[in-house]
C-alpha cells in the first residue's frame, strides 16, 4: 500500500517538474503568440482585443521587408542547392569510390570545419570575399555558407550512404547498368531521405543566421530578413513592436514548417551534430 | 548459356588471403553449388565471376571469353543477391523490368515481359506494390524474376534462400530445382546449407579456407567424401567420425577404439600405407547404424546420451568411453532410457576410412 | 588491370571536386589566411588596407599585454568571461538541464512529453534574431513578461539587461541550446533496451537509482560527445550579440563579439585575426579530443 502511494507521489512530482520546465521554456515565446495579432501590441503580455491581422497587412505593404524575405529565400535556396548537390556527390564518392586516403580526407574536413568557426574566420572570410570582388552580393553569402556547411553535410550523408547496402548498385550493374545509371536510377533515389535531411538542415541554418550576411552585405536591397528586421526600429533605436512581432512570425514560419515536415516524415531522428 | 572457367584465380584483401589459388571448369548447362562454411571464399569466388571483385591473379573465362577485367554489365550474367537488393522506390514491375530499361527497351514492351515472368513466378498480381509491401518469399521471387527477365549466359545465386524461413525455403528450393531442369541454365549457386546443395546441384564444389576440397556430383560427395571435412559438412546429422588405432596383422587391418568392435578389414596397398602411422578415422553415417542383433560383428557401443524422436525416426546419441559421441538414425518406436548401454551395428560396406591427414582411403572395390 | 569498384577513382575525384573547391576556398584558405593576417597591421580602411605591414607578433603582444589583460573590453577579460560563459551556460546549464529534460521525458505521459519537447525545441529552432527580440520583450523593465510574473509573485522587478547582463546571456544560452543535449540524451536513453530498466524495476530500484546505476554508465559516450560539442558551439556562439551587443560596457563581450568589434567596429583586421587564431587553437584542442573519442577509427583501412 505504502509502495503504490510512493509511486503515485513520485509520478506527480515528475509531472509537476515537467510542467514547470515546459512552462519556463515556453514563457519567453508566449508573447509571440499574441503580439502579432494585436494592433496596439507592446512589450508586455496582452491578449489582443480585438484580434486583428492589421500588423501583417502593414508588413506586407512594406516593400523593403518583403524584399528581405525574398533575399533570405534566394540566399538559403542558393546555399541549399550547392550544399545538397556538392555534399551528395562528395559523400557518394567518399563512400563508394576507392580514392586513396578518403578516411583521412573525412577526418581533416571534420577537423577544419569545427576549428574554422564563423567567429574565428570572419576576418579572412571578409578578406577573401573582398578580394574576389563579391562583397555585397547574394553569391558571397551563398558561397560562404556552402563552404561552411559542406563538411558536416558530407559527414552526415556519408554515414547515411555507408549504411545503404552496396548490393543495390551491384545488382543494377550486373543487370547491365553503367556506374552513372546505377547512381542516378538506384543510389540517388535511395539516398534521397538523407539528402532531404541535409537540405532542411542547411536551409534552416542559412535562413536563420545573422553574422555572415551582416558582415558581407551593405546595401538594403540585398539584406536578408535576419538583418532587415532591425529596420523595424525607430530612429531612436526603439522597436516598432507591432510590425516586428508580425514580421518575426512570418520570418519564422518556414523554419517551423520545415521542422514539422521533418518531424512528420522522419520522426525527427537524430543525425549527429545536426546543428552547427 | 555458356561455360565458366577459373584459371589459377587468387584473391587477397590486404593481408587476408580469401582465395589462394583455384582452378575449375563448369560446363554449359551445369548447376554448380559452391558449398562451405562462412569465410571459405565461396561468395568471393562468385563475385569474381560476376565482376564485382577483381582477382588478384589468374583469369576468369565465360563462354571461352576472358572476362577477368570486364565490367559486370558487359559479362552477360544475372545474379540473385542474398538481400534481394530490390529497389525500395520502384514497384515490383519496375524492379523486374529494370534490366530491360537499361537495355533501352520501350516501357510497354518491358512491362509486358515483366508481367510474363512475374506470372510464371506467381507474383503477377503484385506488380503495382512496393517491395516493402510484399512478404519475404515474394521479395525473393521478385529478385529471381529480375534475374530471369533477360537472357543470360550464366545465372549467379548468392545464398538466395538464406533469409527465408524453413518452410518457404523448401518451397523455393523445389521451384529452383524445377526451373533448372526446365531451362537447363548454367548456374553457380553459393550456399552454406548442404541440403540445398544436395537438392539443387549437378555438381558440388565443397570449399574450405579458399580451396576446393572436393568437386563432384552430390551422390559422390555423399558416398565418398574426400576428406573428414567434407564428411563432417555434408549430411544431417553429419557422418560419425571415430578416431581409431590401426594395426596390421594376419594380412588384415585391425582397428581399435573404446566401444568399438570391428571385423578385420581387407588389406589393400592404400590401406597398408595409411596404417603405417597407426592412426585412422573411421566414418559411418547415422542412417547406416541400427540396434545390434546377436549376429552382428561391427558394433559401436556406449551409454545412451539422448534420444530425440523426430516423428518417422529417432536420433539416438551414445556416449562412448573416451567422450566421443555417436549418433544414429533409427526407425524404431522402442523406448530406451538415458544411461542404459546401447549397441549399434553397421555393415562393413558402409565404413569409410580416412588416413591421419583426414584424406579418404579408397575402398577395396575402387581399384 | 583496373580493379572493379562501384565508382571509379576518376569519377570519384570528379564527384569530390565541387565540395573540395568550396570547402578549400571558404574553410581551409581562411584557416591559413587568418594566421597570416594576424601577423600584419591590416585595417579595413586607409593605407594599411591595401598595403599592410608585417608586424610579427605585435598583435599577440597587444592581446596578451599584462598591463591591460584583465581590463574590461580587453582580450583577457573577454577570454575569462567566455570561459565562465561556457562553464555556466553549456556544461552546467545545457548539459544538466538537457539530461533532466530527457529523463523527465522518459517518465511522464505522452501529452506532457510532447508539450515539454515542443517548448524546448522551439527555443532551439527559431531564428536567432527572432529569439533575440523575444527575450528583449521578455526582459523589458516596464511591461516584460518576466517582471510581470515577479510583480505578481510580490517580488521586486529588475532591469535585467542592465543590472545582470552576464547572467542574462548565461540563462539565455542555456535556454536556447538545451534542446540539443535533450535530444541527444533522448536518443541515448532510447538505445538502452527497456528490459534493463524493467529488470531494475523488478529489483525495486527508484528512478534516481535507475538513472545513476543503469542509464548514465551506459550513455557515458553520449555524455562526452554532448559536453564537447556544446562546449565548442557555446565557445563560438555570436547570438548574445543580438541581446546585448556585448554591453553594457563590455560586460557581456564574449570572444566572438570581441572579435567582431575589433575587426569590424575598430577596423583592426590584424588584431581581430589574432583573436581568431587564438579561438581556432582552442577549437582545435576540443576538436582533437572529440574526434579521438567519437571516431575511434577515423582513418579506415583502404
Amino acid at each position: 500500500m505504502q509502495k503504490t502511494q510512493n509511486i503515485f507521489v513520485r509520478r506527480a512530482i515528475f509531472a509537476a517538474a515537467a510542467t514547470f520546465l515546459g512552462t519556463v521554456f515556453a514563457l519567453p515565446l508566449v508573447w509571440f503568440v499574441f503580439a502579432p495579432f494585436n494592433a496596439r501590441a507592446e512589450l508586455g503580455l496582452a491578449i489582443p482585443s480585438p484580434f486583428t491581422l492589421s500588423n501583417f497587412a502593414t508588413v506586407f505593404q512594406n516593400t523593403f521587408a518583403m524584399q528581405a524575405l525574398l533575399n533570405s529565400l534566394i540566399q538559403a535556396a542558393g546555399g541549399v542547392v550547392l550544399v545538397g548537390g556538392a555534399a551528395t556527390l562528395a559523400a557518394y564518392a567518399l563512400s563508394r569510390s576507392p580514392i586513396p586516403g578518403k578516411g583521412a580526407v573525412t577526418y581533416i574536413l571534420l577537423l577544419f570545419s569545427s576549428v574554422v568557426s564563423g567567429s574565428a574566420a570572419m576576418v579572412p572570410i571578409f578578406l577573401i570575399i573582398s578580394a574576389a570582388g563579391l562583397i555585397d552580393t547574394h553569391l558571397a553569402v551563398i558561397l560562404v555558407f556552402a563552404g561552411g556547411l559542406l563538411p558536416t553535410a558530407m559527414f552526415i550523408l556519408r554515414d547515411f550512404i555507408d549504411a545503404i547496402p552496396r548490393s543495390y548498385e551491384e545488382s543494377a550493374m550486373v543487370a547491365g547498368a553503367s556506374p552513372l545509371q546505377a547512381f542516378f536510377d538506384v543510389a540517388l533515389p535511395v539516398i534521397r531521405p538523407g539528402i532531404v535531411v541535409v537540405v532542411v538542415w542547411a536551409f534552416v541554418n542559412i535562413w536563420g543566421s545573422f553574422l555572415i550576411p551582416f558582415i558581407l552585405l551593405r546595401s538594403d536591397k540585398l539584406m536578408p530578413a535576419s538583418v532587415a528586421i532591425y529596420s523595424f526600429y525607430s530612429e531612436a533605436g526603439t522597436p516598432i513592436v507591432t510590425l516586428l512581432a508580425a514580421y518575426s512570425l512570418i520570418y519564422s514560419l518556414p523554419v517551423i514548417a520545415l521542422y514539422l515536415f521533418v518531424n512528420w516524415k522522419f520522426g525527427f531522428r537524430f543525425f549527429g551534430g545536426i546543428k552547427s | 548459356m555458356a561455360s565458366v572457367e577459373f584459371q589459377n584465380i587468387s584473391k587477397t584483401f590486404g593481408a587476408f588471403v580469401a582465395v589462394p589459388d583455384i582452378s575449375f571448369q563448369i560446363a554449359d548447362g551445369e548447376f554448380i553449388c559452391l558449398l562451405g562454411p562462412s569465410g571459405c571464399g565461396k561468395t568471393t569466388s562468385l563475385r569474381m565471376i560476376a565482376g564485382l571483385e577483381t582477382p588478384s591473379s589468374g583469369r576468369v573465362m565465360i563462354g571461352g571469353r576472358d572476362v577477368t577485367y570486364l565490367h559486370p554489365k558487359d559479362r552477360g550474367i544475372s545474379m540473385v543477391f542474398q538481400d534481394y537488393a530490390l529497389y525500395p522506390h520502384m514497384n515490383i514491375a519496375d524492379n523486374i523490368a529494370y534490366p530491360l530499361k537499361v537495355r533501352g527497351e520501350a516501357e510497354t514492351k518491358r512491362h509486358a515481359r515483366a508481367k510474363d515472368v512475374a506470372d510464371v513466378l506467381k507474383i503477377g498480381d503484385l506488380l503495382k506494390r512496393l517491395p516493402s509491401q510484399i512478404s519475404g518469399g515474394q521479395q525473393q521471387r521478385t529478385s529471381l524474376a529480375r534475374a530471369l527477365v533477360y537472357p543470360s549466359e550464366v545465372y549467379l545465386f548468392d545464398e538466395p534462400l538464406s533469409n527465408l524461413d524453413a518452410k518457404l525455403r523448401l518451397e523455393a528450393r523445389g521451384f529452383l530445382n524445377h526451373l533448372q531442369r526446365d531451362m537447363g541454365m548454367t548456374a553457380v549457386y553459393v550456399t552454406h546449407d548442404q541440403a540445398e546443395a544436395m537438392a539443387l546441384a549437378t555438381r558440388i564444389a565443397v570449399m574450405d579456407k579458399g580451396r576446393i576440397v572436393q568437386f563432384a556430383p552430390p551422390i559422390e560427395i555423399y558416398r565418398r567424401p574426400a576428406t573428414t571435412f567434407v564428411a563432417n559438412f555434408v549430411g544431417n546429422p553429419p557422418m560419425n567420425l571415430v578416431p581409431v588405432e590401426a594395426s596390421v596383422g594376419d594380412g588384415a587391418l585391425h582397428l581399435r577404439a573404446d566401444g568399438l568392435q570391428v571385423a578385420p578389414i581387407e588389406l589393400t596397398d592404400a590401406v597398408a600405407k595409411a596404417a603405417r602411422s597407426g592412426k585412422m578415422t573411421l566414418g559411418v553415417r547415422p542412417e547406416h547404424l541400427r540396434i545390434a542383433g546377436a549376429t552382428d560383428h561391427n558394433i559401436l557401443s556406449g551409454e545412451l546420451f539422448a534420444n530425440e524422436n523426430m516423428g518417422p525416426e529417432s536420433l539416438v546419441t551414445l556416449e562412448r568411453g573416451d567422450n566421443g559421441r555417436v549418433t544414429a538414425r533409427i526407425f524404431t518406436d522402442d523406448e530406451i532410457k538415458v544411461g542404459t548401454s546401447v549397441h549399434l551395428a553397421f555393415d562393413a560396406r558402409h565404413v569409410t576410412l580416412f588416413d591421419d591427414t583426414g584424406a579418404r582411403i579408397p575402398a577395396a572395390d575402387e581399384r | 588491370m583496373k580493379k572493379f569498384s562501384l565508382l571509379s577513382t576518376r569519377a570519384g575525384a570528379l564527384f569530390l571536386a565541387p565540395a573540395t573547391a568550396l570547402v578549400g576556398v571558404f574553410v581551409i584558405v581562411p584557416f591559413f589566411w587568418v594566421i597570416f593576417v594576424s601577423f600584419t597591421n591590416r585595417t579595413l580602411l586607409g593605407r594599411t588596407a591595401v598595403d599592410p605591414d608585417f608586424v610579427g607578433l605585435q598583435n599577440y603582444f597587444a592581446l596578451f599585454n599584462p598591463a591591460t589583460f584583465f581590463t574590461r573590453g580587453q582580450f583577457g577579460f573577454s577570454l575569462i568571461l567566455t570561459i565562465q560563459f561556457v562553464l555556466l551556460s553549456a556544461l552546467i546549464g545545457q548539459a544538466l538541464l538537457g539530461l533532466l529534460l530527457a529523463w523527465l521525458s522518459q517518465t511522464v505521459t505522452p501529452t506532457l512529453k510532447s508539450f515539454l519537447q515542443t517548448a524546448v525545441i522551439a527555443a532551439w529552432i527559431l531564428p536567432e534574431v527572432v529569439i533575440g527580440f523575444a527575450w528583449f520583450a521578455f526582459l523589458d523593465y516596464d511591461n516584460g513578461t518576466l517582471n510581470m510574473i515577479l510583480r505578481g509573485l510580490g517580488l521586486p522587478p529588475g532591469d535585467w539587461l542592465l543590472q545582470q547582463p552576464f547572467w542574462v546571456i548565461v540563462f539565455f544560452n542555456t535556454w536556447r541550446g538545451a534542446a540539443f543535449s535533450m535530444m541527444l540524451f533522448n536518443s541515448a536513453f532510447q538505445s538502452i533496451p527497456p528490459s534493463y530498466f524493467q529488470a531494475a524495476d523488478v529489483a525495486g530500484a527508484t528512478s534516481w537509482q535507475k538513472l545513476r546505476d543503469i542509464a548514465l554508465p551506459l550513455i557515458r559516450g553520449h555524455v562526452v560527445t554532448d559536453l564537447i560539442l556544446i562546449t565548442m558551439w557555446t565557445f563560438n556562439v555570436f547570438t548574445p550579440f543580438l541581446l546585448t551587443h556585448g554591453g553594457p560596457s563590455y560586460r557581456t563581450e564574449i570572444l566572438s563579439i570581441y572579435t567582431y568589434r575589433i575587426a569590424f567596429k575598430d577596423f583592426e583586421f590584424g588584431k581581430g585575426a589574432a583573436v581568431g587564431v587564438v579561438i581556432m587553437l582552442i577549437n582545435l584542442a576540443f576538436a582533437l579530443v572529440y574526434l579521438r573519442l567519437a571516431h575511434k577509427k577515423p582513418v579506415e583501412a583502404e
